[in-house]
């Protein structure tokens, strides 16, 4: 379904992927662990075209988004919750989640609100706060929810887990596979939990310095020691 | 008294029509954050499209005052707004995610060419209108001292009443007015909800340019006389307003405009005509000092 290949991305001189290539197929759950500054983030911002990639290509569907607006990538149907929320502080809650129905024109509003609310009700009772108020937990669901808004195909998730309390972090995990397997919708996870990640993942790569140095399922990565060593011990 | 009530009729009046020039440079400050120096001449291109179309409907032969009054207006909003597009598109995009500076020394830029270019294909005299509307409502107190409201008064206010109106109606209510606020709070977020963040940032060019237009033709009346460089001043006065009002708030430029309006009214009726600039900027700076985000501003804090 989105076929990342060779993938160079720049900020000014640093290379922050140094070449890429992963994939994700129809339904799965594909994890992406490695260090702070491996190229987590760098990868699903430029699957977005934010920034453009300065070699290398996209492709989704079979079509080339390397060089989409970015408006068009998210209608094509690839959405991001991306890292550290990015919740439009002073707008509503409900404003929040018309934001993320922007590329359907708001067609499905009401149906879309429904499934948003049955997955976090906790947005319900909030709907009129402003975003910048709620919680961090409550930010992280009103950040799927408004990627959800958008019916994506392919969902990236960027640390849904970072600064959450633990009670809520497995909340967030639940919902996440509850996505998944409800409606078959594709993720591209990017985590530092990576116990967390990998558990509920499908296949997974291991990104370093702007590389990926190791790829398998879920399973496999759990059990590799080097990934083990590396990103697991400890990191429960 | 009456002498208070007519300081205070004519201040209102200025200070709508520094309030909405004063939009255009709150609205693309809380979208870009650059300061839009080539505003002001955005107005006063609006007040010499009104006075080029008053000119040649009356060559026409349209003389009745309200179809004039509203082709006019017409007329200016749409070519206006178009300069305004422009502006953005040939002087602004280009540079954005250049550092801070260049955006806005392009618009110092911009804002000399659009000068001479009028000065040029204009001519540099004073260019007078005709009074297309005169006299209006006077009131007499048992003293013996009159009140006048000038029919340009009442339209001014009523004009600039209802295009607030809407224009807040649009930012509050409807997708542009989302997207609008969305980008002012993170564009790139914005642009990851599938925004399509040049074209509203164009938007919101040609809206402060149609404001403004509608700012440029109801000074035109007002004074009977433009030229050339009336929109340094106005620009520079709209800004002040903008930033008193704190910048960046769109109820916060009206008010900014309306504080203006009435300071330098109140500062000419009072005391001296001459020094109503001097009286306008002082109270820019005493806000500043106390209120360093303007009367309605945000602090800049506010990242979650």
């Amino acid at each position: 379904m989105l076929e990342v290949e060779n993938v160079v991305t720049r900020y000014g001189v640093i290379e922050a992927l140094k070449g890429v290539s992963i994939r994700v197929e129809r339904g799965e759950i594909v994890a992406i662990i490695g260090a702070n500054g491996a190229g987590k983030s760098t990868l699903l911002m430029t699957i977005c075209g934010q920034p453009r990639a300065a070699s290398g290509r996209i492709r989704f569907e079979g079509r080339e988004i390397t060089d989409l607006p970015t408006y068009d990538i998210v209608r094509l149907g690839i959405v991001q919750a991306p890292e550290g929320r990015r919740i439009f502080p002073r707008m509503t809650v409900y404003e929040n989640l018309l934001m993320g129905a922007v590329p359907t024109g708001g067609r499905y509003l009401e149906e879309d609100l429904e499934r948003v609310f049955a997955l976090f009700p906790r947005l319900k009772e909030r709907l009129h706060q402003r975003g910048g108020t709620l919680s961090g937990g409550e930010q992280q669901m009103l950040c799927i929810g408004r990627a959800l808004m958008a019916r994506p195909k392919l969902l990236l998730l960027d640390e849904p887990s970072l600064g959450i309390a633990p009670i809520l972090v497995r909340q967030i995990f639940e919902a996440i596979v509850a996505i998944n397997r409800e409606r078959g919708l594709s993720i591209l996870l990017v985590e530092q939990n990576a116990y967390q990640a990998l558990k509920i993942a499908h296949r997974g790569y291991v990104l370093a310095s702007g590389r990926v140095v190791r790829e398998g399922t879920g399973r496999q990565l759990l059990a590799d020691p080097e990934v083990r060593a590396a990103y697991l011990e400890g990191g429960q | 008294m009456a002498y208070f009530l007519q300081q205070l009729i004519n201040g209102i009046a200025l200070g709508m029509v520094y309030g909405l020039i004063a939009i255009g440079y709150s609205m693309v400050y809380g979208i870009i954050g650059m300061i839009n120096f080539a505003h002001g001449e955005i107005y006063m291109i609006g007040a010499f499209v009104s006075i080029i179309f008053f000119t040649l409907l009356g060559m026409l032969g349209i003389s009745w005052a309200p179809l004039a009054l509203v082709l006019v207006l017409l007329a200016a909003i749409v070519i206006t707004s178009l300069y305004g597009w422009t502006v953005e598109r040939i002087a602004y995009r280009p540079l954005r995610g250049s550092f801070r500076l260049a955006p806005l020394i392009s618009a110092i830029g911009m804002s000399i060419f659009l000068q001479t270019y009028v000065q040029v294909t204009q001519g540099a005299k004073i260019k007078p209108l005709q009074p297309v509307i005169t006299g209006g409502i006077t009131f007499t107190d048992a003293s013996g001292f009159t009140v006048t409201i000038s029919w340009i008064q009442v339209l001014i206010v009523v004009l600039t009443v209802a295009l607030m109106a809407g224009f807040t109606w649009i930012i509050a209510k409807t997708p542009l007015g989302r997207a609008q606020r969305a980008c002012a709070q993170d564009l790139k977020m914005a642009a990851l909800c599938g925004v399509d963040v040049d074209r509203t940032i164009s938007l919101t060019f040609v809206i402060g340019a149609a404001l403004a237009a509608v700012a440029g033709l109801m000074a035109t009346l007002y004074y009977g006389v433009i030229d050339f460089f009336i929109g340094f001043l106005a620009g520079v006065k709209a800004f002040t307003a903008a930033v008193l009002g704190g910048i960046g708030s769109i109820p916060g430029a009206m008010l900014g405009g309306l504080v203006l309006g009435l300071v330098e009214a109140f500062w000419s009726g009072y005391f001296s005509i001459e020094y109503k600039d001097v009286a306008a900027f002082t109270i820019l700076v005493i806000v500043l000092i106390f209120l360093p985000t303007g009367i309605l501003g945000q602090p800049e804090v506010e990242k979650v």
